[in-house]
C-alpha cells in the first residue's frame, strides 16, 4: 500500500537561484564553455575592441579628422550609397528569385538553385576577376565597366546575391497554403493576396537578407581590387581606404575607419537578433 | 496555393533567370574559356611553376586547420549554446555571428592590432618567448578561422534545435555517460548538418583574400597562398596565370556547392 | 519499498511543479501518476529518473539514495511520450544500446535482444529503421528499449498520449499483460482518468504541485478524499446540498419519499446506452417549504443526470417531463463547495 504526506505546512526557504540567472551547465560543459569563450576572445572580442581602443587613440578631433579627410568622406559616400543601391536592388530581385525558385515549376530549376549560391562560395578575388572577364576591358558583349562606379555596384550584386533568397526561400516555402486560400475565397485578388497575405510573413526573412547584404556590400573588399581599380574619390570604397592606411602604416586612421565598419556591423547583428527572436515568437 | 497569372509567371520567371545569368552564370563560365585559351598548356605551367605549387599547398595547409579548429568550435558552441542555460548566453549566440558581418580587411586589421611582434596587446609579450603569429601560419590560419567561424555553427545549431533533447535523455536513462551520448547519439543526428558546415568553411576557407592579405604579409613561397598570388599575377600581366589560378580556386568551390546540394535534400527524409 | 520520494520541491521562477511531495510506490506494481497537464507528475517522474533535479527533497530507488546520481547510473527505464527513439538506428540496435553500453558479450545482446523483440511483438521488424514503424510500434520498441537493461523500475511518461485513441486502447491493454508477465515496478504518468483505472494498481492523484489522494483505483472512485479527486475521476454533478456522479440519481416520474428534488427536464441526449438528462430543479425545498438557494441549488447549473437507455424508455421521459430526483442509497457524495465547481 502507497502512501502519502502532503506538506501544506511552511515551504521550505532553502536558498534558491536567482531566476534569470539560471545556469544547467556541469562540471565539463563549463569546462568547455571556458574554453570555447577564451578561444573566441583571443580570436575576436579582444581584437575588435583593439580597433576601437586603437581609434580612440588620438581623441574624438583626431578621430573626426581621419573621417572627416575628403578621400575618406568620399569613400565612405561611395561605400554607402552603392550598398543601399544594391540592397534595394537585392530586395526585389532576391524576392523574385526566391519566388520563382519555391513557386514556379520549369527545366533547370535546380540549376538556379545551385548557382544562387556560387557568390558565396567563390573566391571574392576570382569573383572580381570572372566579373572582369564580361564586362570588362574585351568584354564579348562590348560592355567595358571596369574601374568605374558601376563595376562596384557589380561587384557587390554578385557578392551579396544569395543573402535575400536564401533567407526568403525557407520561409516561403513554409507557407501555410490555407491562409492564401482562405484569403482567396474571401474574394481577394492575387496582388492582394500578395500583398496582404504573403508579404508581411515574408518581411521579418526579407528584413534579416537586407541588413546581411547591406553588412556584406560595407565590408566588400577582395571582389573590388582588381574590378573597380581603387580609384580614389571615384571607385575607392572604405575597405580599401583601410587596406592602404595599414600599408602605410597609419594603423589609427585605419582603426578610425575600420570602427565605423564595425559599427554597422554590430548593428545588423542587433537586428538579426531581434528579428529572430520576433519571428520564434511568432511561431 | 494562389496562382499568378502566365504572362507575370512568365516575366518573374525571366527576369530571375536572366539576372542571375548575367551577374553569375555567364561571368562563371568565362573563366573556363579564358583559363583553357591556351589548351591545357597553362595548367602545365601552373602545376610546374614552384610558386605557384607552393601557394596552393599553403592554402590548402591552413585551410584544413582553420576547417579542423572551426569544427571543434563550431559543434562545441553549438551544443553549449542548444543544450544548455546560462547567463550571457543570448550575447554570445548573437556575437558568434558577427565575423559573417565584419569585413575581412577589419578581421585583418584587428589582429594586427593584438598580435603584431612590434607593438601589438599581446604580440609583443609574445614575440619575446619566440613566438609569431603575425606574417606567419598561425597568423593566417587564425584569419581564416575568424572570418569562417559561424558557418558550421549556423549550420548545426537549427538541427539541434529541431531534434531536441529526447533521444539524449533517453540514451542517459540507458545508462550512457556523456562521451557516450555525444558520439552514439547527438553526433550522427547532426552529422549531416556538421558535413554541411565543413565544406562550406572549406570552400570559404580557401577563398579567404583580404584578411590573410594583411596578416600574412604576402611573401611569395612563404606566405602568399592561391588568392595572393592571383592578384599579383593579375597585376603583373599575367592574366593567363591568374585565370588558371582562379580557375583551380573556382572549380574547388563549385565543387563543395555542388557537393552540399547533392547532400542536402537527404536530410528531409 | 521500491521507490521513496520525500519532501521534493521543484520551482521554476516562481511557480511550484511539485510542493513538498512526499509518495512510496510499492515493488512490483503499476501505479500511474494521474492528474490535469501541468500539475507536476510529468517533472515528478523525471526527477525519480534524475532527468530534472529537485530543488529540495530527496528519492530512494530500492533503498539507495538516488538524489545526487545522474540518470546513467539509476537503473531506471524511461519511456517517453514522443517515443525518443534513436532515427540513425535499426529497431534491434535501438533495444541493444542499453546492453552495448554496459558492455554486454553480443552473443548475449543478440539473444535479449531476440527475446525482448519477441515480447513487444516487433521480431519481423528487427532491421527496420524506426521512421518505418507506426506509433504503436515505435512505443513498444522504446519499451523493450527501456526494459532490455533490466530496470529495477520502469518510468513511462504519458506513454501513449501521441497516439490515436484505437491505438491507445490496445496499447493499454497490452501494457497491463506485459506487466503481468515482467512484474517490474513501474510507474507511469497519464492525464487520463480511464488510463488510470483500468491499468494501475495503485494511482496517485497529483494536482497543483501536490498530492491529492493515494489508493487503489476503487477507493479513488467510491471514497474520493476530497472535491478536486471526485471530479478528476469521473463526471460530477450538484443536487441540492451534495455532489454525486450523474449515475447516482435516481429519477422518478412521481413525487415519492421524502428527499426529493422536483424539476423539469431542459435537455435529453441519447448517447449510445445511455440517456444524459439536465433538469432544472424547482424552487422549493424538499419538505415544500421554501429555502435558500445555497441549499437548493436553485439558480445554479442544472443537474446533470445518467441513466440506461431501457430505464429512460419505461419512464417514458421527454422534453419538458416533470421528474423528481433522488440521491441512490450508496451514492459518492460530498459536499457541494459554494459556489460549485465545475465538473471535469
Amino acid at each position: 500500500m502507497a502512501t502519502a504526506t502532503v506538506g501544506a505546512t511552511a515551504r521550505p526557504t532553502s536558498p534558491r537561484r536567482r531566476a534569470g540567472a539560471r545556469t544547467t551547465l556541469t562540471a565539463g560543459s563549463s569546462l568547455g564553455l571556458g574554453i570555447a569563450v577564451t578561444w573566441f576572445s583571443l580570436l575576436v572580442l579582444i581584437p575588435l575592441t583593439a580597433i576601437v581602443a586603437t581609434s580612440a587613440g588620438r581623441g574624438w578631433s583626431g578621430y573626426v579628422d581621419t573621417l572627416a579627410n575628403p578621400q575618406t568622406m568620399a569613400a565612405i559616400q561611395l561605400t554607402v550609397g552603392q550598398s543601399l543601391l544594391v540592397t534595394v536592388i537585392n530586395i526585389v530581385m532576391g524576392t523574385v528569385i526566391a519566388w520563382v525558385l519555391v513557386r514556379d515549376r520549369f527545366w533547370g530549376r535546380a540549376v538556379l538553385d545551385v548557382i544562387i549560391d556560387i557568390p558565396f562560395a567563390l573566391p571574392t578575388i576570382v569573383a572580381g576577376l570572372v566579373l572582369l572577364g564580361l564586362y570588362g576591358n574585351g568584354s564579348p558583349i562590348g560592355l567595358d565597366w571596369a574601374y568605374t562606379e558601376r563595376a562596384v555596384l557589380l561587384a557587390l550584386a554578385f557578392v551579396t546575391l544569395p543573402f535575400i533568397v536564401r533567407t526568403v526561400q525557407p520561409v516561403l516555402e513554409e507557407l501555410d497554403h490555407d491562409v492564401e486560400e482562405a484569403a482567396a475565397s474571401l474574394g481577394a485578388k492575387r496582388l492582394t493576396i500578395f500583398r496582404r497575405i504573403i508579404l508581411p510573413s515574408l518581411a521579418p526573412a526579407i528584413a534579416a537578407g537586407a541588413a546581411l547584404s547591406f553588412a556584406r556590400a560595407i565590408a566588400e573588399y577582395g571582389s573590388l581590387v582588381l574590378l573597380s581599380g581603387n580609384k580614389p574619390f571615384s571607385t575607392e570604397v572604405v575597405s580599401v581606404r583601410v587596406l592602404s592606411f595599414i600599408e602605410n602604416g597609419s594603423t589609427e586612421s585605419a582603426a578610425a575607419v575600420a570602427s565605423l565598419m564595425l559599427a554597422v556591423a554590430l548593428f545588423v547583428i542587433v537586428v538579426l537578433d531581434v528579428v529572430q527572436r520576433r519571428v520564434s515568437r511568432r511561431g | 496555393m494562389v496562382e499568378v497569372s502566365t504572362p507575370v509567371k512568365w516575366l518573374l520567371r525571366v527576369l530571375a533567370i536572366g539576372y542571375v545569368f548575367f551577374l553569375v552564370a555567364w561571368p562563371v563560365t568565362t573563366i573556363v574559356r579564358q583559363a583553357f585559351a591556351d589548351g591545357l598548356g597553362t595548367f602545365v605551367e601552373i602545376f610546374s611553376d614552384e610558386q605557384a605549387v607552393n601557394a596552393l599547398t599553403l592554402t590548402v595547409q591552413v585551410a584544413v586547420q582553420a576547417v579542423l579548429i572551426n569544427l571543434v568550435f563550431g559543434v562545441g558552441i553549438s551544443l553549449l549554446l542548444v543544450r544548455y542555460e546560462f547567463p550571457g548566453k543570448r550575447v554570445l549566440s548573437a556575437l558568434v555571428d558577427l565575423p559573417m558581418a565584419v569585413s575581412p580587411v577589419v578581421v585583418g586589421l584587428s589582429l594586427l592590432l593584438v598580435y603584431n611582434g612590434r607593438d601589438g596587446w599581446f604580440g609583443e609579450h609574445l614575440e619575446k618567448w619566440g613566438v609569431q603569429i603575425i606574417f606567419s601560419g598561425t597568423g593566417m590560419i587564425m584569419a581564416t578561422c575568424f572570418v569562417a567561424l559561424p558557418l558550421v555553427i549556423r549550420e548545426v545549431v537549427p538541427v539541434l534545435t529541431e531534434i531536441g533533447d529526447d533521444q539524449e535523455q533517453a540514451a542517459r536513462s540507458l545508462g550512457a555517460n556523456a562521451r557516450q551520448t555525444f558520439w552514439r547519439i547527438t553526433l550522427p543526428s547532426i552529422k549531416w548538418a556538421v558535413v554541411y558546415g565543413v565544406v562550406l568553411s572549406l570552400a570559404r576557407s580557401l577563398g579567404e583574400f583580404g584578411a590573410v592579405k594583411i596578416v600574412s604579409g604576402n611573401v611569395a613561397n612563404q606566405t602568399q597562398t592561391a588568392t595572393l598570388l592571383v592578384e599579383k599575377q593579375y597585376q603583373s600581366f599575367d592574366q593567363a596565370g591568374a585565370y588558371a589560378t582562379s580557375f583551380v580556386l573556382a572549380f574547388v568551390s563549385v565543387l563543395c556547392i555542388v557537393v552540399v546540394s547533392i547532400l542536402r535534400p537527404k536530410e528531409h527524409h | 519499498m521500491s521507490i521513496e520520494v520525500t519532501n521534493v520541491t521543484k520551482k521554476y521562477g516562481d511557480f511550484y511543479a511539485l510542493d513538498d511531495v512526499s509518495v512510496s510506490l510499492p515493488t512490483g506494481q503499476l501505479t500511474a501518476l494521474l492528474g490535469p497537464s501541468g500539475g507536476g507528475k510529468s517533472t515528478l517522474l523525471r526527477i525519480i529518473a534524475g532527468l530534472d533535479t529537485a530543488d529540495s527533497g530527496s528519492v530512494a530507488i530500492e533503498g539507495t539514495n538516488a538524489t545526487k546520481l545522474p540518470p546513467q547510473k539509476r537503473n531506471v527505464g524511461f519511456v517517453f511520450q514522443h517515443y525518443a527513439v534513436f532515427k540513425h538506428m535499426t529497431v534491434a540496435k535501438n533495444v541493444a544500446f542499453g546492453l552495448e553500453i554496459r558492455k554486454t558479450p553480443k552473443a548475449e545482446v543478440k539473444r535479449r535482444v531476440g527475446e525482448l523483440l519477441e515480447l513487444v511483438h516487433l521480431s519481423q521488424f528487427a532491421d527496420r529503421l524506426p521512421s518505418q514503424l507506426s506509433g504503436g510500434q515505435r512505443q513498444r520498441m522504446a519499451l523493450a528499449r527501456a526494459l532490455a537493461v533490466e530496470p529495477s523500475v520502469l518510468l513511462l511518461d504519458e506513454p501513449f498520449g501521441a497516439l490515436d485513441a484505437k491505438v491507445r486502447k490496445e496499447l493499454r491493454e497490452w501494457l497491463r499483460r506485459l506487466h503481468d508477465e515482467v512484474h517490474v515496478t513501474t510507474v507511469f504518468v497519464t492525464h487520463d482518468q480511464e488510463e488510470a483505472m483500468e491499468v494501475a494498481d495503485e494511482i496517485v492523484v497529483i494536482n497543483q504541485g501536490r498530492v491529492e489522494q493515494v489508493g487503489s483505483p476503487d477507493q479513488l472512485y467510491d471514497e474520493p478524499a476530497n472535491d478536486f479527486v471526485m471530479g478528476f475521476l469521473g463526471e460530477v454533478t450538484r443536487l441540492g446540498p451534495v455532489r454525486l456522479r450523474p449515475h447516482d440519481i435516481e429519477v422518478a416520474t412521481t413525487p415519492g419519499r421524502a428527499g426529493t428534488f422536483p424539476g423539469t427536464v431542459t435537455r435529453l441526449l441519447r448517447v449510445g446506452f445511455e440517456v444524459r438528462l439536465q433538469v432544472e430543479l424547482e424552487d422549493v425545498s424538499r419538505d415544500g417549504r421554501s429555502a435558500t438557494s445555497s441549499t437548493t441549488g436553485v439558480g445554479a447549473a442544472p443537474v446533470s443526470v445518467v441513466l440506461p437507455r431501457s430505464h429512460a424508455r419505461s419512464l417514458d421521459l421527454e422534453l419538458g417531463s416533470r421528474v423528481w430526483l433522488t440521491a441512490a442509497v450508496g451514492a459518492v457524495t460530498v459536499p457541494a463547495m459554494v459556489p460549485a465547481v465545475v465538473a471535469v
